[in-house]
């Protein structure tokens, strides 16, 4: 187990090293730079600007010095926003998309989970295709179409929300409802199908034979083995929906850390893109490790090697 | 109403020439404080909720470059002069007047008595004057300090490092309350640009130098608690990506005019949500409204559709150095074959105006003659003359422009314009906002969707962008006559004067036509008509003073 976390701790620092480095030159290749502007500054103004970001040193010196202000955790000012950091800004947004993150992600697996459940333990009933249509519809409609049309329902004609903004608790209940239910279709797809693969199982059998009720057999026998899907799932899309969703974001004026991660690529933030780029990778590999160990505690089969 | 283009052109003008005559809108008396004291008419609430794009850079005026902050800048800052309520002349501002010398190159402004930024520090001339010199730094690297580096006498030669003492630039305390500014070149309408443009409003200095040297860029001076204004409004609330809130400045010089209590700008940039929070009454005015809601609004709520003239011309930028764009005769046949009044009344919708000039026409009381005249058997006839007959044998042009639904339709619209009229076959290339400039700026294009919006109400301001070597020019088109007359125009004695000579130079533009006009902007929103003293202004600027919610 301590040798599988640091080999893999160690794996991670390599490909974090070589995300940062790609990025940071991805994006400096990319046409047009932070102060690229409609009403073009002149020359010497340019010049001055370049020069009070570093930017006139040669790019190798650039990398050099940006890797040397990350080993001491700073990333930057914000091209776009003077007055902010990038530290700031991350520590600003990512608990607002942590938080819609956090709920939307507790109404997705109840909602998820509860459904696959059922749709695999009344297979071929009503149930499993009103879950089934459930899953179908969630996963192809997509967030920027089920947004708007619960707005217009309880924002504009009921009056019961804002139509955005993120101010008092009723404003959590919208977004979190439309990324919770993104979620939720896909992990209640996921749990069917695992469920429906551990249900034919002969220690299932063993155990109804036994005489143990469905109740237990699903709560203790089965979901164990059922959910190892979801939980490989949960990896990457605890990263994705805890680091903000562009979308939600916009649709619903949220202050979060999803809309930086793509704004900061149109407006040329360099170090604001660098950023929330190492912010969403570190989280990828914690949660996937995470993922692995909580596998290897779930599935027998599943050892942690390094 | 304002759906006819007459209409439109009459309030335009009639806003323009007689401040007078706008209509009568008469707020009940000023000064009312608390919720009970408001006389008749004037809702209780007095906080106006608006729509305001997109998250500012900054508050502090010289780091800022965009609409959003501008909009902040005048709830904040006064300048030495400000604006008319209705017509954006220049009036008193911190300034209560101001003499302008014989020939035009020096300006002698008097301070009011008793001046006080909203710390109830007062505000100097010395203050003032370090505050220009804050702007001119080079270390402050502000992306406007050529609106006053290009006319202050020793400004430039500061901003590039070639003196250091400040005391040589022209910049002078003359008295306890007077600042003495010398330029380079009379200019004028430099008070125009003092008037509407913050790059000249002073900063507060006292403040800043408590966060880190007077000439440092990026210091928290701006965050809530620290920052301090100067105009009828102070920082209340700053959430970033959520709103700010300004709230009003009891030390601002004329604090009894002001009559809103609170004002909440709301940083809303999906324009979809936006309309939105406006029909759930989360705001009083969108910043914008989508081409195809007009309608519906027009049908259904009329009421809330506002559409106001804004001083700013859509064009598509010919690359005068490429073929077949370098003939002359292909740029006039293209130009005489977009129908400019099918596309504002079927695609743009907003009442936009057809623009066949380059400068707005009735743009501080100027209107150009030249005009693009011409029938499509004309046009035709050019083609045929650059050889290219009925389009045979043309080469394809590519038109460029970023990506965006509006931008989109008219592209596609003129493309039709284009094939069926002249039998002319373009091409449409779309790219992401910063490549599109990046291309526009290496001039790596033929045909390119382009626009300006003016920053300060003076035909000058369409001018001075096509002068050689314009930093915004980007077509490769150089007329000495026309930069010739250019310098003529800043030398005139008189406006009249002035405003003969940019009627040469619209002659040559129309003539010549290094870009395509194709209509005039206009600023359409759905806005409550509850919120009184919003008048409509060619630059979309309305002081906040005057207005008021209406019960």
């Amino acid at each position: 187990m301590f040798r599988f976390v640091t080999s893999r701790l160690l794996q991670s620092l390599l490909a974090l090293f070589l995300v940062i480095t790609a990025t940071f030159f991805m994006i400096r290749f990319v046409p047009g730079g932070p102060f690229t502007a409609e009403k073009a500054v002149t020359p010497e103004i340019l010049r001055n600007l370049e020069a009070h970001y570093g930017l006139d040193q040669p790019l190798w010196r650039q990398y050099l010095d940006y890797l040397g202000s990350l080993a001491q955790g700073d990333l930057g000012p914000s091209f776009k926003y003077p007055n902010r950091t990038v530290n700031e800004i991350i520590a600003d947004k990512l608990p607002v998309s942590a938080e819609l993150g956090a709920l939307a992600l507790a109404l997705a697996l109840f909602l998820g989970i509860t459904l696959g459940t059922f749709a695999a333990v009344r297979r071929n009933t009503w149930v499993d295709y009103t879950a089934s249509t459930f899953g179908m519809a969630g996963i192809s409609i997509p967030t920027f179409v089920v947004g708007p049309l619960l707005v217009l329902a309880f924002a504009i004609h009921l009056g019961w929300f804002n139509a955005s903004g993120w101010y008092g608790p009723t404003d959590r209940v919208l977004p979190v409802v439309v990324l919770g239910i993104a979620y939720a279709a896909p992990i209640s797809r996921l749990t069917r199908g695992g469920m429906l693969e551990v249900l034919h199982q002969d220690f299932i059998r063993t155990a109804r034979a036994k005489g143990a009720s469905e109740f237990r057999i699903i709560t203790r026998h089965a979901l164990r083995g059922g959910l190892l899907p979801v939980v490989s799932y949960l990896g990457p899309a605890a990263a994705g929906i805890l680091t903000g969703s562009f979308v939600i974001e916009t649709i619903f004026q949220i202050p979060g850390i999803g809309r930086e991660f793509v704004n900061s690529a149109f407006n040329r933030d360099y170090t604001l893109v660098l950023g929330t780029v190492i912010l969403y990778a570190v989280l990828i590999m914690a949660l996937n490790l995470v993922v692995d160990i909580v596998q290897a505690w779930m599935n027998p089969k599943v050892r942690l090697e390094a | 109403m304002l759906h006819r283009l007459p209409a439109l052109f009459a309030i335009a003008v009639a806003v323009l020439f007689s401040a007078a005559c706008g209509k009568k809108e008469t707020p009940p008396p000023a000064g009312a404080k608390s919720a009970a004291a408001r006389p008749g008419g004037m809702a209780a609430e007095q906080i106006w909720k608006v729509s305001n794009g997109t998250e500012p850079q900054d508050l502090d005026p010289q780091n800022v470059t965009g609409v959003p902050e501008h909009k902040l800048m005048m709830a904040f800052f006064e300048g030495l002069a400000a604006e008319d309520p209705k017509d954006l002349s220049p009036v008193p501002g911190l300034a209560e007047r101001w003499e302008i010398s014989a020939d035009g190159k020096v300006y002698t402004f008097h301070l009011r008595e008793n001046l006080k930024w909203s710390d109830g520090v007062p505000i100097t001339v010395d203050g003032i004057i370090e505050s220009y010199q804050r702007m001119l730094s080079p270390k402050m690297a502000a992306e406007y300090a050529y609106l006053i580096y290009n006319f202050v006498a020793g400004a430039k030669d500061f901003y590039e490092g070639r003196i250091t003492d400040f005391a040589q630039v022209g910049f002078r305390k003359t008295g306890e309350r007077t600042l003495q500014v010398t330029l380079r070149n009379a200019t004028p309408y430099l008070i125009k640009i003092i008037a509407s443009h913050y790059a000249w409003t002073p900063v507060p200095v006292h403040v800043i130098k408590k966060f880190g040297a007077l000439d440092q860029k990026r210091t928290p001076w701006t965050r809530p608690g620290n920052f301090v204004t100067s105009g009828p409004f102070r920082l209340k609330e700053w959430l970033p990506n959520r709103r700010i809130v300004a709230a009003r400045n009891p030390h601002y010089w004329d604090a009894q005019t002001v009559k809103l209590d609170e004002i909440h700008f709301l940083p809303t940039e999906d324009v979809a949500t936006d309309e939105r929070n406006f029909r759930t009454g989360q705001v009083h005015m969108t910043n914008t409204l989508p081409a195809a809601k007009i309608d519906v609004y027009r049908k259904e709520n009329p009421e809330s559709l506002r559409i106001d003239p804004y001083l700013g011309i859509y064009f598509f930028r010919c690359n005068v150095s490429r073929p077949p764009l370098n003939d002359k005769r292909v740029r006039r046949a293209l130009a005489l074959a977009i129908d400019r009044e099918s596309l504002v009344t079927n695609v743009t919708r907003g009442d936009q105006i057809p623009a066949y000039g380059i400068c707005y026409p009735g743009t501080a009381g100027y209107t150009p003659r030249a005009r693009l005249q011409g029938s499509l058997e004309e046009a035709k006839r050019l083609l045929a003359e650059a050889g290219f007959p009925e389009g045979r044998g043309m080469p394809t042009i590519e038109l460029l422009y970023n990506t965006s639904e509006n931008h989109r339709t008219i592209a596609e619209a003129i493309q039709q314009m284009w094939r069926r009229n002249l039998g002319v076959n373009i091409s449409l290339l779309n790219q992401e906002w910063k490549v599109y400039l990046d291309m526009q700026h290496s001039k790596n294009f033929t045909l390119q969707r382009g626009g300006w919006i003016a920053d300060y109400l003076d035909p000058h301001v369409f001018y001075e962008i096509w002068e050689t070597g314009s930093g915004n020019n980007d077509t490769n088109w150089s007329n000495a006559e026309y930069d010739q007359l250019l310098q003529q125009a800043l030398a005139a004695r008189n406006d009249p004067e002035r405003y003969e000579i940019y009627q040469k130079m619209e002659a040559i533009l129309v003539d010549d036509l290094p870009v395509l006009p194709i209509y005039y902007y206009t600023s359409v929103r759905a806005f409550s008509p509850k919120v009184k003293g919003y008048y409509p202004t060619l630059l979309d600027n309305h002081p906040y003073k005057h207005i008021w919610i209406e019960q």
